[in-house]
């Protein structure tokens, strides 16, 4: 039971950074139609940007004072997304309006490829490391339930509870805010949105700039556990299934998708995957989306696809 | 001047409808034909041959193959590396256990898996459509390179996951030689192109295109959707999947999973789209452009004399390779074979064009 539960957390909280990296999808298609390949390059972008300018601002500005250099380097790296999402809109949206999904997938893909070669000849191609002071030591809680208790691992959980933050505070945002309805009004329709008078370029750099926020937290999260490497890059993929089993338009959905997919891949490697062999937590994701999708073709939570003929 | 078709009548049904009706396009294909199969191998350097012609014909295959699902059919898949492993492993496996079989037959029975899995993996396309089905295809490709790198019989309990092929023969020649692996895989792709091409012009193209034009009033006007999509599936993994064959056996020799990963599926994808989705030449001018960028990418500084490191020039290559994407796309969203109709319909009326 212990371990079970183990496992369920373990899972839980995987699913929440899933999520982080699904709301980046999410986000971007909603507002412009466009599903974006290049989020998990986004993601190693803002993760190597963080984790060299922490290292270089001290140096260069001569004090020794880990949290400042942390601070500053998040703010560089937050300003290097928006950069990046101007440019994306300036040279590459903007000469690809009403061109088909397949065209804009390949150009996310094109957008990709270019951010991978460019990240690693700016901040170098080893493996850097990110440290923002997460929690290392797992602690032990409900031992007084179980024989044994549970241990969960605090850095996990540090990350869960920044992942719902970030995801609640985006919520807020769009609910509440005069950008944030002009986001939803996009996402609903370009055309009577554009003709109320939003300027859809605005908002494309707006949105273009949240996902890469919401890269740039989920890079340091994933960079501090894991290290900054250019796999970060595949996490993307990993991220992939959450999406389409929430349904590419839906926050809530990708919220869902994380923590369904993050618990089934754990629990399906640790019960199904010494019976085949293991390592099947990569597609096992993928085909339980794929069976969802099966039920439900347009996700958990997504629109429904209406045809007309 | 050259380019026109004055005085070509037509006086039947089956001249109206060959491939080629103007004269001058028969001429140019013959001599184009003439030249590959002839002039090619006897003047080609073997570095040439092996490192980028045979590449070039057999990825042009595999895009051939994608076409027709992504293009013709309008579904579309990111699991093409996936029918290419298929078909790979599979003939090799036949070849293993059954060592008198001729190769032509373990490349027919190669393809013929790959669309078994093709159509399993294709079935989902009937409820889920568009970016869904997009993600959905990346199921089969994450599950057949795991099951290739985890399941030992597949790769016949070989210790290191790698598989290699024993000398080739056809019909008691053996291919030893770079011209002679060229003129093998030149055959197969001129024979498997023909056939797609007349595939699609003929009425099951049609049921394709209507499918992908609108499938809701294709089944009103009584297209199968699901006949149409399942056999697309098909057609197109028994392309890749003979694809595949040749990219073991003929141009890797020995080969690991990592050969036909998720990077060859998006490889292929950008071949077709850049080339021209829905259109079997455009698969070929994609795969030129995809297999040539990267070595003209990496010789340019060599010619200027720029000493770069290794990895640096990777990098550079990978920034210079997706920033042409991302042009070619806003510059020509059709692809390059929109771009030769163009330039041959101002052939057509040079030099008066008024």
């Amino acid at each position: 039971m212990g371990f079970f539960l183990e496992t369920l957390f373990g899972g839980l909280m995987s699913g929440m950074l899933y999520a982080l990296i699904g709301l980046g999808f999410v986000l971007i298609f909603k507002a412009s139609g466009v599903f974006n390949f290049a989020q998990g390059a986004m993601v190693l972008v803002a993760a190597l940007s963080m984790a060299r300018f922490s290292e270089w601002i001290p140096r260069w500005l001569g004090f020794d004072n880990p949290v400042l250099a942390n601070v500053l380097a998040f703010i560089v790296s937050a300003a290097l997304m928006v950069a990046l999402a101007r440019a994306v809109e300036r040279l590459v949206l903007r000469h690809l309006v009403n061109q088909e999904a397949t065209t804009l997938l390949m150009a996310t893909l094109g957008i990709s490829y270019f951010l991978d070669g460019a990240g690693q000849i700016a901040f170098g191609s080893s493996v850097y490391s990110i440290n923002v002071g997460m929690p290392k030591d797992p602690a032990l809680v409900l031992d007084k339930l179980f024989e044994g208790g549970l241990l969960l691992n605090l850095e996990d959980l540090t990350a869960a509870v920044i992942a719902a933050l970030l995801v609640a505070a985006l919520a807020l945002f769009f609910q509440y805010t005069g950008t944030g309805r002009a986001l939803r009004a996009v996402a609903d329709d370009h055309q009577a949105a554009q003709s109320v008078g939003i300027p859809l370029n605005r908002i494309w750099v707006v949105v273009w700039s949240v996902a890469g926020l919401v890269a740039l937290v989920a890079g340091v999260i994933w960079g501090s556990k894991f290290g900054v490497q250019f796999t970060l890059s595949t996490a993307a993929l990993r991220a992939l299934p959450v999406v389409i089993l929430g349904g590419l338009t839906s926050i809530p959905g990708a919220i869902l998708g994380g923590l369904i997919i993050g618990v089934g891949e754990k629990l399906s490697e640790v019960y199904l995957g010494p019976l085949v062999g293991g390592g099947i937590e990569i597609w096992f994701a993928y085909v339980l989306a794929l069976g969802f999708l099966l039920f439900r073709p347009q996700g958990l939570f997504g629109e429904k696809i209406i045809d007309r003929v | 001047m050259l380019y026109r078709e004055n005085g070509q009548f037509k006086t039947s049904y089956l001249a109206d409808q060959q491939i080629f009706p103007i004269l001058q396009d028969r001429v140019v294909m013959a001599l184009l034909l003439a030249v590959a199969f002839i002039a090619v191998p006897l003047l080609a350097s073997d570095y040439f041959l092996r490192a980028i012609l045979i590449p070039f014909l057999i990825l042009s295959l595999a895009a051939v193959g994608l076409n027709v699902l992504v293009g013709y059919c309008g579904q579309i898949s990111l699991g093409t590396g996936a029918f290419m492993a298929v078909g790979a492993y599979a003939a090799w496996n036949f070849g293993v256990r059954i060592p008198a079989m001729p190769l032509l037959l373990q490349i027919v029975l190669g393809g013929l898996c790959a669309t078994a899995v093709g159509v399993v993996f294709g079935i989902p396309s009937l409820r889920i459509r568009g970016l869904y089905l997009a993600v959905a295809t990346l199921a089969a490709q994450f599950f057949v390179d795991w099951a290739f790198l985890r399941i030992p019989y597949f790769t016949n309990y070989s210790p290191s996951g790698s598989v290699s092929v024993p000398p080739l023969e056809v019909f008691g020649v053996p291919l030893q030689s770079s011209a002679q692996r060229y003129l093998f895989v030149l055959a197969v792709v001129a024979v498997f192109t023909l056939a797609a091409k007349n595939l699609v012009r003929g009425a099951m193209g049609r049921q394709w295109m209507a499918i992908r034009d609108m499938d809701v009033a294709a089944s009103v006007i009584g297209i199968r959707p699901m006949y149409a999509k399942l056999t697309a599936f098909a057609v197109s993994s028994f392309i890749v999947g003979v694809a595949g064959v040749l990219w073991g056996f003929i141009h890797l020799g020995a080969w690991e999973p990592l050969a036909f990963d998720l990077a060859r599926s998006f490889q292929l994808l950008f071949m077709v789209i850049i080339g021209g989705l829905g259109s079997i030449l455009g698969s070929f001018f994609g795969a030129a452009f995809i297999v040539l960028l990267p070595v003209l990418l990496s010789n340019i500084p060599r010619m200027f004399g720029l000493p770069l490191a290794v990895d640096t020039a990777s990098h550079i290559e990978h920034m210079v390779f997706g920033a042409l994407i991302v042009f070619f796309l806003i510059a020509e969203p059709h692809g390059l074979a929109r771009l030769w109709s163009i330039a041959k319909e101002k052939l057509r009326i040079w030099p008066f064009p008024h």
